[in-house]
């Protein structure tokens, strides 16, 4: 029997063989640790699937960035025979990513980042020291910092402290602020978040994580009618200074309950600020002044987006403005409107776009509300042509209202329909090729902007 | 051991019993190994060292009553009859699984077999489990709703409103707890202040009990003692099983939040090993006899394989389908 590199998780590509357990001739049971296989989260043991003698070890200890699916040893079982070893050398690179964009994701990176680095968006021309690091590590950055400039900043949620956060992001923190300012709750969200709310209302700066925000639907209660509505109703006695944070929309096949987007959910309340970033810098300045605000914040992450590198300031007074948009990328024959997940979406299709001859203006809202109105409706006038791209169910959907915020101040310069290229209006499916389907692809972005161009 | 058989089960009784719970055994090693060849995706929660409690109620079971779980329901499925080659084809997400491959490993369900789930937030199927028990009250059935629930489900709210309601409107429902001391890498300790969890029932004037859920006839002395309680009460029942997961939460668990000792020392009252010694040694079954249906399930579930990867994807029209009646 072969034994491959397993998939340890739902989003692991490549591993790195730390170290193996057993050597060749030895004897295991099912259960029996082979090896030690570091993931893109965490470093796993690999179980013996069957009763057998180790035959061979195709891969060496300290091998790194091994493809899942690659032979690395080959188990006799008890009674068969023996199959023989293919020579395939080891992949070095990524495979085409899992999460159904076609792209390997170190080229998404590499796009993301240049961009960036382009439009340092910084109007006070800091010279930022700066480090290639992930969204992991830079929204696991921001909340330390913030934990350090503000001692009524507290962190609360499921996994959190000791299991160092389910996807990670909170690595590290409970060792560092100890167990009363990072807290692991039970699953009780909708307690937890009401008692979030009321330590906001009496001063602390809770940072409150779902584990998913698919979870946060048991507290949408607390968030819509406490969170948000607190200071209005109290003629401005009473504010909330509160986080909620988590990843929000669709991992990688974890089926109709655990992927959905909830953007359109929030923006649609009144009090609550939402934001939505795309890339490891926007999330660290974003989430640093989304603690610092006086009012409750959704800040909706992306699972996908976690392990994308890009430059990030070191400094802890890097702050990116909540309500402003950035313009990713500069063109001039259509405006491409894009949030956290779209916006990569948006990237994958763009070798295409520009294969047509057209040059896109692409917009990173990274803040749906406030909105930076301004930031768009500059673009349009000046392209004419609109099509935004959102994860979320197209029906009422956040870029529906956008679309209407676009005709209605921009009317006399549109040259075009506005297209809204939206997840289908179906729970999400599990099977690889539904799910695929269920979200944009770029077909479906070429396409929008083929037709908002008239090209056949 | 426990040797009482006091439900004077026959032999051939308890070796389909223990013939089921070998099943779901065999079937959640494959799993592991085709999510590990990247066949299954998205999470995948096993029941390996839970077999006990779900096998051990299926004992006390009329096939009428529905059943109601969360997302670590393979095993659960499996003990309802269904197919394990259509349970398979679910999880590798093809067009022959029991959802049509929509649902994946969390969302399974089989009205035929009485199975209403298969839910991925946790907490939400228990009063899922109590609407259905009214529905067999409403209608004057003989039927128990059995619902289970983990122990980082019993910090959830709504599971409190779900016991108040089912004891309050006497709805006859079983509240199953399987306590395997963690959710996720929060050990039961860390998350559930007072005492015995079912407890938390009882003040809601539930009756309950807590149970030895590796072995086999515990879980099923208590599951007829249950049964028998909401026949003659037309009350809820609350047992809380005390069982252990012997694999991670899901496949990405590295585990860190528990020692290897204790894992393995879990492992030396693992459930299927003692049915199979009790069988053995208490009841004189032949090692032969056990063998061969042993071997019948490790052929069978070569077959499972062979059909859930044979499957074809689902059609892509199916991607607009039954989101409405
Ligand atoms: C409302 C909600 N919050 C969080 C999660 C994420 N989550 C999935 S399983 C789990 C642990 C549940 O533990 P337990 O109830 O003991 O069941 P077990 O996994 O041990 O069978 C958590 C926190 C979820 N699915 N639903
Ligand atoms: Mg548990």
């Amino acid at each position: 029997m072969k034994i491959l590199l397993p998939a340890l998780s739902p989003t692991m590509e490549t591993g790195n063989l730390v170290k193996w357990l057993v050597k060749e001739g030895d004897s295991v049971v099912s259960g029996d640790i082979l090896a030690e296989i570091e993931t893109d989260k965490a470093t796993m043991e690999l179980e013996s699937p069957d009763d057998g003698k180790v035959e061979k070890i195709l891969v060496k200890e300290g091998t790194e960035n091994i493809s899942v699916n690659t032979e690395i040893a080959l188990l006799r079982v008890d009674g068969e025979e023996i199959e023989e070893i293919s020579e395939k050398p080891i992949e070095k690179s990524p495979q085409v990513s899992s999460n159904g964009s076609e792209q390997p994701a170190t080229e998404l990176k590499i796009s993301m980042n240049s961009l960036l680095n382009q439009t340092k968006e910084n109007s006070d021309e800091k010279n930022w020291s700066e480090k290639e690091i992930s969204m992991r590590e830079a929204l696991n950055k921001a909340i330390e910092e913030e934990m350090e400039y503000d001692k009524d900043v507290f962190l609360l949620g499921e996994e959190v402290a000791e299991y160092d956060g389910a996807y990670k992001v909170t690595q590290g923190l409970l060792d560092k602020f100890g167990s009363k300012r990072v807290l692991d709750t039970p699953i009780s969200e909708h307690g937890f978040t009401g008692l979030a709310i009321g330590a906001a209302m009496a001063g602390l700066k809770p940072v409150c994580e779902f584990m998913t925000f698919n979870f946060s639907m048991q507290a949408i209660d607390q968030i819509v009618n406490s969170a948000a509505k607190s200071l209005y109703m109290s003629g401005g006695e009473i504010n909330v200074p509160i986080v909620f944070r988590g990843p929000n929309g669709a991992a990688a096949r974890v089926g109709a309950q655990h992927s959905q987007c909830f953007i359109s959910w929030f923006s649609h309340i009144p009090g609550l600020i939402v934001i939505a970033p795309s890339n490891a810098r926007d999330a660290k300045g974003l989430l640093k002044s989304s603690i610092r605000n006086p009012n409750p914040v959704v800040f909706l992450e992306h699972e996908l987006l976690y392990k994308e590198k890009t430059n990030v300031p070191e400094e802890n007074d890097f702050l990116i403005p909540i309500g402003k948009g950035n313009l990713i990328k500069e063109g001039k024959d259509v405006t491409i409107i894009g949030f956290s997940m779209s916006v990569q979406r948006i990237l994958n299709a763009l070798p295409s776009i520009n294969k047509l001859g057209i040059s896109p203006d692409i917009i990173d809202l990274r803040s749906i509300k406030p909105l930076d109105e301004e930031l768009i409706y500059k673009s349009v006038k000046k392209t004419n042509r609109v099509v935004i791209v959102e994860d979320g169910f197209g029906n009422t959907s956040f870029g529906s209202h956008l679309s209407y915020l676009i005709q209605s101040n921009c009317f006399d310069f549109l040259d075009s329909e506005i297209i809204k290229v939206s997840g289908k209006d179906v729970p999400m499916p599990y099977a690889e090729n539904l799910e695929k389907l269920a979200l944009p692809n770029t077909d479906e972005i070429v396409s929008a902007v083929k037709k908002v161009s008239y090209i056949n | 051991m426990n040797k009482k058989n006091k439900n004077n089960f026959t032999n051939d009784q308890l070796l389909k019993f223990y013939e089921k719970m070998f099943l779901i055994r065999k079937f959640e090693e494959k799993a592991a190994q085709l999510y590990g060849a990247g066949k299954i995706g998205g999470f995948c929660h096993l029941y390996i060292g839970q077999e006990a409690v779900v096998i051990g109620i299926l004992s006390s079971i009329n096939s009428e009553d529905t059943v109601i779980t969360a997302y670590r329901d393979h095993g659960h499925i499996l003990a309802r009859g269904v197919d394990p080659k259509l349970v398979m084809s679910e999880l590798t997400g093809r067009k022959d699984g029991i959802s049509k491959g929509k649902g994946g490993s969390m969302h399974m369900f089989s009205k035929a077999n009485r199975f209403y789930g298969g839910h991925g937030i946790v907490g939400a199927q228990v009063p899922l489990g109590v609407g259905i028990g009214f529905a067999h009250k409403y209608r004057n059935e003989k039927k128990i709703s059995r619902v289970y629930l983990g122990d980082g489900a019993m910090s959830n709210g709504q599971v409190f409103e779900a016991f108040n309601l089912a004891s309050l409107w006497e709805l006859p429902v079983l509240f199953i707890i399987e306590n395997n001391k963690y959710g996720m890498g929060t050990s039961i300790g860390r998350s559930a202040a007072g005492g015995e969890l079912y407890e938390r029932a009882t003040v809601f004037g539930i009756k309950g009990e807590k149970v030895d859920g590796m072995n086999f006839f515990n879980v099923s002395e208590s599951a007829i003692r249950a049964r028998e309680y909401i026949e003659k009460n037309s009350k809820p029942y609350i047992i809380e099983m005390d069982t252990y997961r012997f694999r991670g939460h899901s496949m990405s668990d590295p585990g860190l939040y528990r020692t290897k000792d204790e894992v393995n020392k879990m492992k030396e009252i693992d459930p299927v090993l003692m049915m199979k010694e009790t069988l053995l040694n208490d009841y004189k079954i032949q090692e032969e006899t056990i063998k061969n249906v042993e071997s019948d399930i490790k052929k069978q579930i070569k077959d499972v394989e062979k059909f859930s990867l044979e499957s074809p994807l689902p059609d892509l029209k199916e991607l607009y389908t039954e989101v409405y009646l």
